[in-house]
């Protein structure tokens, strides 16, 4: 069974269609990554897809179950790490973590089980009991992560991640992403390319809402005519254009 | 499980932060003291332990409101309530999780302010146990503004209209700093058609142990918490679905 897949998924607000008719298809395992100029449908198809905005027509299953009618059970097997760094400030770091693992109904023990499995996972132990307000961009989008996680989802959605950081910060936050590949599907969106190619197994590219094409990093540049993935997105969107 | 995670973090948002502490305890207390003082010095009635103290309570509550509204408006803010959103968590969770933890907030916090009020003169009964008990229809009002505010306005917004508008309409019209007869009118209708003046003078009956005289008072506080409890509920729906 894929992991996801899209029929038709659509989402109009009054004159603008963010999202036409979207079918995409997510393998069991996969780290796919939605790459897109702004505007190109990214945010408001995860959107769609984690059950924060309904879609207009067309329907997405997550590991068969539909994202319309079966929203509870989507909502069981998915995490989202949002574009921004969703955490609580006056939280510790071992308090974020338990609190997501408590509204994932965790009880008490299991939630602090895990918190210190993760700490210990992700080189947190060391921060466990500052606040997360207090910590630098890197650590807190890494804490961000850790949070997603702590659910143990089967689909896991990356929203820019690595957005704003300085190169360390990024580069160890791609070892952490590498360590998620083939454990879960992962779906990430991001702005930079050198990250998508760096990470992904498979590429799709989105353009004014519409899928303009899917495929690994190098049959995206072999289809584009160069070996520079930069070049390949830029060459594929302005093709999209004409 | 669920909603007690959630409640709890809510919790320790608010008393994490030193300036709701300040504005929660600190201020009423100044406030007690001061008027006290005054008090000591030129005798009024107004400013008379017995009759002070109720209101400084309701006064301190009206703090809550801008601790709740803020909470919620920044948690809009950022993306923090939309990957709560993303969980198992449900409106009703939403909704509970945010009311209900500030209320024990609200009971402390008039715990002590009667408990200064002791201290500084306050007689000693059982009345004073039932005063704390009826803060919590008031404390409902206040978090379910709170509610209501942090779901339609920014963190910013929240500032200026619960911190400023909200605490001071509380304090203008609700008989604490001055006998609302002596300005009359339509400022005194105004008052009577608002629900401060009337949780003041629902806690001021109650701790004198004068139970009858809780009506009508009691039915335009509890009548007031119940409409702004659904219009805040209306509210955090719609911003739910907007998200």
């Amino acid at each position: 069974m894929d992991a996801i897949k899209t029929v038709d998924l659509t989402k109009k607000y009054k004159d603008l269609t963010a999202v036409d008719r979207l079918n995409l298809t997510v393998r069991q395992g996969e780290l796919l990554s939605l790459l897109g100029v702004n505007g190109a449908g990214k945010t408001t198809t995860i959107k769609m897809l984690t059950g924060l905005t309904r879609a207009t027509s067309g329907d997405a299953y997550l590991n068969g179950k539909s994202i319309l009618t079966e929203s509870a059970a989507v909502k069981k097997m998915i995490a989202v790490s949002p574009q921004e760094t969703a955490v609580a400030p006056n939280l510790t770091v071992k308090e974020n973590l338990v609190l997501l693992a408590g509204v994932h109904g965790f009880s008490k023990a299991e939630a602090k089980d895990k918190a210190a499995e993760l700490s210990d996972r992700f080189g947190l132990g060391e921060i466990a009991n500052k606040r997360a307000g207090k910590l630098s961009g890197g650590w807190q989008r890494r804490l961000s992560i850790a949070m997603a996680l702590i659910s143990g989802p089967q689909i896991l959605f990356l929203d820019e991640p690595t957005l704003g950081l300085d190169v360390l910060a990024r580069s160890s936050l791609w070892d952490m992403i590498r360590t998620l590949k083939g454990k879960m599907t992962v779906i990430l969106t991001t702005h930079y390319l050198e990250e998508a190619e760096a990470l992904s197994d498979r590429v799709a590219i989105m353009k004014s809402g519409r899928l303009l094409l899917t495929g690994t990093p190098a049959e995206i540049k072999r289809r584009a005519g160069t070996d520079k993935f930069d070049e390949a997105f830029v060459r594929i969107v302005k093709e999209g254009e004409a | 499980m669920r909603i007690l995670a959630f409640s709890r973090r809510n919790d320790l948002e608010v008393l994490r932060d030193p300036l709701n502490l300040f504005f929660g305890v600190g201020f009423p207390l100044i406030l007690l003291l001061l008027l006290t003082a005054i008090q000591a010095n030129i005798p009024v009635a107004l400013f008379e332990i017995g009759h002070l103290a109720p209101g400084i309570v309701v006064f301190g509550l009206s703090f809550m409101t801008l601790f709740s509204a803020t909470l919620i408006a920044k948690d809009r803010g950022s993306s923090f309530l939309q990957r709560l959103y993303t969980t198992p968590l449900t409106a009703k969770d939403f909704i509970l999780g945010y009311l209900l933890p500030i209320l024990p907030i609200c009971i402390a916090q008039s715990v002590i302010c009667y408990g200064a009020a002791v201290l500084l003169g306050l007689e000693v009964t059982v009345h004073l146990v039932a005063s704390v008990l009826f803060t919590l229809p008031v404390a409902l009002l206040f978090v379910s503004l709170g509610l209501l505010c942090g779901s339609i306005f920014t963190d910013k917004q929240v500032g200026g209209i619960c911190g400023a508008l909200l605490t001071n309409l509380t304090a203008w019209l609700s008989g604490v700093w001055f006998d609302l007869g002596l300005m009359g009118g339509a400022f005194q209708k105004i008052a009577d058609l608002l629900p401060f003046v009337h949780a003041v003078e629902m806690e001021r009956v109650v701790l004198r142990g004068d139970y009858a005289g809780v009506f009508p008072h009691i039915w335009w506080v509890a009548g007031y918490a119940a409409v702004v409890t659904a219009i805040a509920v209306f509210a955090f729906l719609q911003q739910m679905k907007r998200q």
